[in-house]
């Protein structure tokens, strides 16, 4: 990105204040990060890693600790509504008010934006086309589906065309086909220009959604690039998975260290990692050992491997 | 503060679906009071001790000192109850801080709603004492800002402490432990003047007491000028108070 980025973090630090006898908390560490104008930008990493808190700053709801912050070029401190004005938040929970009807969700956001209710009726049939939830305009939100809600969230989240969207775990919790289908309404924003900031603890979300990424861990940010990039500079590019009765993990993983088989050998609770450039390959030398797994795949390595090498753990536990 | 204006005609949005039945709740509770206890049971005390009463109908007494305390219950379920959901579960407040909405005029919004929900349900109330004719005729107009201001002197400061809480129990054991004994110790159903000496000032200087007292001297026409400042006052310091601290406390949960 060449232009002038539209979110620059320097040093970027949340502590939160000790609570109800709970000690002062950590939750940001001092993170640099930027995005361009039109990027998909994705924070991943496990729960309690730091995303929803460094969200909270982007979106000039939670002063920073320390540190330096600037989105659209102002800083969240002085110029928090003006902001709040020209971006989006999709929070995690929705926040929709569930006695209301879809339109008047809307409405009521699009008014807290200062704006008029013949604006907001204009551009209340192209969001809700956009939602795919035209025939829904006067149901009770009691009654939509989660997909649903996530979607009227992100439409609410638009009225005010933002050029910044935060979207918060959007699609934790959503069966297979709603996710789908929310990743579709993604693509076309990103189309369009806006720029998307997810966080996410869904490697495939990340791989579909973003540009760039940064895995976070204990409040720091652990590596940065894009999805190909991580995986190539991180881990090989295939990965044997292999499963024996439990209690026999440890000694073979042992054993594959011993013969150095592929790059690295990783033991987890369930299985045993091996980190290989040619996996079949990899498996023979298994077999050629007399070891007899119960299964064994071969697979591309994914984010999760990335994971899993810069912290020692699996993303969802 | 026009900022606040759109979340105000938001919590009235919500109300526009509930308030038939708060219509019949207000009207219905005062009327059954009145005929129950002011009647009936003032049938028995009239005959004993109209003295106590200061020289008035029991319901005359009972009246405005009810509307005192249905203005603290109206404002506590409006400044605890719904503040605790709006800022936890129902996700409000958490929807409106992501607007360029700041937590005052989030809070503002809101309060100005407390405010009319005070005023309505006690304007009810009173149009009811009116047709009972237990006022001194137009005197029954002058407890109107009284109770509202009552009602607020509990809804602010309930909103200003609540949003700090992050479970209900509290909530229940106020509810419990100060409001339900203030109800019954603040000259709601009996003169003060029956207490014992310390009992009774202890009594007296209770929110409600005052809320009472002020209600109560402006139903029968028998206010005095220093009396009604003194106990505005109060309840006008508690409000403040609850601004002041709400302003802070607001800030600190919709921008952690």
């Amino acid at each position: 990105m060449e232009e002038t980025p539209i979110v620059v973090a320097r040093g970027l630090t949340k502590i939160y204040r000790s609570r109800d006898g709970a000690p002062a908390f950590r939750a940001v560490d001092g993170i640099d990060f930027s995005f361009g104008r039109g990027e998909a930008f994705g924070f991943l990493g496990p729960n309690g890693a730091g995303k929803s808190s460094t969200m909270r700053m982007l979106a000039a709801i939670s002063p920073a600790s320390g540190g330096s912050l600037e989105v659209l070029g102002m800083d969240p401190a002085l110029d928090g509504p003006r902001i709040r004005a020209r971006i989006g938040v999709v929070p995690q929970d929705d926040c929709l008010d569930r006695e209301l009807s879809v339109r008047e969700n809307i409405l009521v956001y699009g008014r807290y934006f200062g704006l008029r209710r013949d604006l907001i009726r204009e551009r209340l049939g192209e969001l809700l086309a956009f939602a795919q939830l035209e025939e829904k305009a006067d149901a009770q939100v009691e009654v939509l589906s989660g997909g649903m809600r996530r979607r009227l969230t992100i439409a609410r989240s638009l009225i005010n065309r933002p050029e910044i969207l935060l979207l918060d775990e959007p699609t934790t919790g959503l069966d297979p086909q709603a996710r789908h289908i929310l990743w579709d309404r993604l693509y076309r924003l990103k189309q369009d220009g806006v720029t998307l900031i997810i966080t996410t603890h869904y490697m495939d979300e990340a791989e579909q959604l973003c540009d760039r990424l940064a895995v976070m861990d204990g409040g720091r940010i652990v590596a940065e690039g894009s999805p190909r990039a991580l995986i190539e500079a991180h881990v090989t590019r295939e990965v044997l998975e292999l499963r024996f009765s439990v209690d026999a993990h440890a000694a073979v993983a042992e054993r594959l260290r011993d013969r150095r088989l592929g790059e690295r050998v990783e033991l987890l609770p369930d299985r045993v990692v091996v980190y290989a450039h040619d996996g079949e390959a990899a498996l023979a030398q298994v077999h050629a050992a007399q070891l007899s797994p119960i299964t064994a795949l071969v697979r591309r390595a994914t984010l999760e491997d990335v994971f899993l090498k810069l912290t020692g753990r699996s993303l969802i536990d | 503060m026009p900022r606040a204006w759109p979340v105000f005609v938001y919590w009235l949005s919500l109300y526009r679906r509930t308030w038939r039945a708060t219509i019949v709740i207000s009207v219905a509770n005062p009327v059954l009071f009145l005929l129950g206890i002011g009647v009936g049971l003032g049938h028995l005390v009239n005959h004993g001790h109209a003295a106590t009463l200061g020289g008035v109908s029991y319901s005359a007494f009972f009246a405005p000192g009810l509307l005192a305390a249905s203005a603290m219950q109206t404002g506590y379920i409006e400044g605890a109850g719904r503040v605790f959901a709006a800022a936890g579960w129902a996700g409000s407040y958490r929807a409106a801080a992501t607007t360029p909405l700041e937590p005052g005029e989030i809070m503002a919004g809101h309060m100005l709603y407390m405010g009319f929900r005070v005023l309505s349900s006690c304007a009810v109330f009173v149009a009811v004492m009116a047709i009972f004719g237990v006022s001194a005729g137009w005197w029954v107009l002058a407890t109107l800002p009284a109770a509202l201001i009552t009602g607020l002197a509990f809804a602010i400061p309930a909103a200003a402490w609540v949003i700090t809480q992050r479970s209900m129990a509290r909530l229940q054991t106020l509810f419990r432990f100060l409001l339900m004994p203030m109800y019954m110790f603040s000259g709601t159903f009996f003169a003060l003047g029956q207490l014992p000496g310390g009992l009774r000032l202890l009594a007296s200087a209770l929110p409600l007491a005052q809320g009472v007292a002020l209600c109560r001297s402006l139903s029968l026409g028998r206010a005095s000028l220093p009396a009604v400042a003194g106990h505005s006052a109060y309840l006008l310091a508690l409000i403040l108070a609850g601004i002041l601290i709400a302003r802070v406390t607001y800030r600190r949960r919709l921008h952690p």
